[in-house]
């Protein structure tokens, strides 16, 4: 209980923060967008709290709005990859047979499969080809969150899957069988219910995985693109200051890290409230 | 010896198979990039005409549908040629080779460092219930660390402030190559070992309380062997199952640890390829990748079973 409690507690804090993020700017009197070169890699002072950035922006506004892209890509993302694993998860254990054949070998395709080099190619992909704009805030966050989801699902559909076996191969379900409940009433209210715990688990994983995935890709030039701030292009941008502001490094870091470590701890705590 | 040879031959097709539906997944990818090798040339040479342009795309075989080439393509690696590398103009196999060397020795290192300090910290966790706690807490850290900012980390504090190990890249002739393996090695250990301490507290704390360890405690087995001969070998085959399911992990944070340190490794070899537009070279290092992975996945679990010869039946 203790660790699903601090976890939602530092999700919610970031998610207070990254709400906020227009307000901290407005009340620092700094615009996370606008150049100041005068102010290039400012130490840390009443005014820039945390400094600024190589064009002499305000690292803190940055962080503050850094974590607005963070976390709707890494929910988007999660919540996605939950719908898509539970439907896949849920068909494969229904229906059984080739379907579950199927889509199990494809699961294992892909978990089999290093994640990253393909999430690189594919992010390399010219969203202009496909009739998108290019270069858009908003389209660098769909085309991500699209990518992750690719792979996001896999983790929740066999989870789900095994839950749903175990439900389906229960007393109660013959027993709605025998009375004559529909399969989609069956499916929806005696299966879906039970796979409550299972999916949450999975799904603040993949919160947990899209938000990381997410600030890997930027970091390495391929995610979303400046200067709209994400944690992870912030520390691009700082690898390249290591002489010039070390500090810089630090706080999107440790933004990712408390995201990541919030996640892991609801979905700890989940699970064990479960046993 | 048969379960194993059975193995095998269910999951080579299957490797296969992945490697062919990959491989097409990802020519089609790289259709969608932006540019070709020719409009790069265009960039670099602005005297080159309409008509250069359009010769050299025949010459490249680039005016051919997607679908045309890419059995071409699939044709001549069928045969063993490889191609070659645009962007490094060697042959592509002279630069993978090299590549998937030094990644398998930064991978393999990390490895080793991640199961052995990951297993003696579990065995700390499973013997001493005052380190549990602590231990516990570093596990949570070490999965939560991002491995790039502890590489930053890493890197302006040894390598800016203190200036005691290089900050990345390749060692200069006679140097030790030593000195440029520890910070990467560290950085990608260290957020691996997260898993290996967890799996090692709970099986070891697990097999701790079986009845024949009671026994063999009776007899008078002190409790290091207890554990290291006793119980470690009970516990290895969650941990190796872990060593599978880490392969691919594996291979996906070397990309970043490489890029960050700028090793030329394969990880970064496919980063520069993709950027660089050498499509050939950038499928060729995937599939190798891809493939090296899956062969990873299946030594451990013939590991696995040789270990424990009930999971073949």
């Amino acid at each position: 209980m203790t660790r699903l409690r601090a976890g939602l507690a530092l999700l919610s804090l970031l998610a207070l923060a990254a709400l906020a993020a227009p307000w901290v700017a407005g009340w620092l009197g700094q615009d996370p967008f606008a150049p100041d070169l005068f102010a290039r890699y400012a130490p840390p002072s009443p005014e820039h709290p945390l400094g600024a950035d190589e064009l002499g922006r305000d690292l803190l506004a940055r962080l503050f709005h850094g974590a607005r892209v963070s976390l709707a890509v890494g929910l988007a993302a999660a919540l996605a990859s939950a719908l898509l694993g539970t439907a896949v998860g849920l068909l494969a254990a229904w229906r059984g047979g080739w379907v579950d054949a199927a889509l199990m070998r494809l699961a294992d395709g892909l978990l089999a499969l290093p994640a990253l080099p393909i999430l690189v190619l594919l992010a390399a992909i010219d969203p202009a080809r496909l009739g998108l704009p290019r270069g858009a805030a908003a389209t660098d966050m769909l085309r991500i969150t699209l990518i992750l989801v690719l792979f996001g699902w896999v983790g929740v559909a066999r989870l789900a899957r095994a839950g749903a076996l175990a439900i389906l191969a229960s007393d109660y379900v013959r027993a709605a069988r025998a009375l004559g409940v529909t399969e989609a009433r069956l499916l929806w209210r005696h299966v879906l219910p039970g796979l409550a715990a299972p999916v949450a688990v999975a799904a603040a994983l993949a919160v947990a995985g899209a938000i990381l995935a997410e600030s890997v890709l930027s970091f390495l030039g391929l995610g979303i693109q400046p200067p709209t701030p994400s944690w992870g292009n912030m520390l691009a941008n700082a690898q390249e200051a290591v002489f010039a502001a070390p500090l810089a490094a630090l706080w999107p870091g440790l933004a990712i890290l408390l995201a990541i470590a919030g996640c892991s701890l609801v979905a700890d705590g989940i699970a064990r409230d479960k046993h | 010896m048969a379960g194993a040879l059975r193995l095998a031959a269910l999951r080579l097709p299957q490797i296969a198979l992945t490697l062919l539906l990959l491989s097409l997944a990802a020519w089609f990818a790289i259709g969608l990039m932006p540019g070709d090798p020719v409009s790069l040339s265009l960039m670099a040479d602005p005297r080159l005409t309409a008509a250069d342009v359009a010769r050299l795309r025949a010459l490249h075989g680039l005016d051919q549908p997607l679908t045309e080439r890419y059995l071409a393509w699939g044709a001549r690696l069928l045969r063993g040629e490889f191609g070659y590398s645009r962007l490094f103009a060697q042959p592509a196999v002279a630069v993978l080779w090299p590549a998937l060397l030094s990644t398998l020795v930064l991978v393999g290192a990390a490895v080793l460092l991640a199961a052995l300090a990951g297993t003696g910290l579990g065995a700390l966790a499973a013997l001493s219930p005052r380190w549990r706690r602590p231990v516990d807490l570093l596990a949570l850290l070490a999965q939560a660390v991002p491995g790039f900012w502890l590489g930053i980390l890493l890197i302006i504090l040894f390598a800016v402030q203190l200036g005691w190990l290089p900050a990345g890249g390749l060692p200069a002739d006679g140097e030790s190559p030593l000195r440029y393996l520890i910070l990467p090695v560290a950085t990608l250990a260290f957020g691996q070992m997260a898993a290996y301490v967890r799996h090692a507290a709970t099986a070891l704390s697990a097999e701790l309380r079986r009845p024949f360890i009671t026994s063999a405690r009776a007899r008078g087995a002190g409790e290091g062997r207890l554990l290291w001969h006793h119980a470690l070998p009970n516990a290895a085959v969650p941990l190796l199952t872990l060593l599978a399911l880490d392969a691919g992990a594996l291979v996906s944070g070397a990309l970043v640890t490489e890029t960050l340190f700028a090793r030329p490794g394969m990880g970064k070899l496919l980063y520069d390829a993709v950027m660089g537009n050498d499509y050939n070279l950038a499928l060729l290092a995937l599939l190798l990748v891809a493939l090296v992975t899956m062969l990873a996945t299946l030594a451990a679990d013939l590991a696995q079973r040789w270990i424990d010869p009930r999971l073949g039946e």
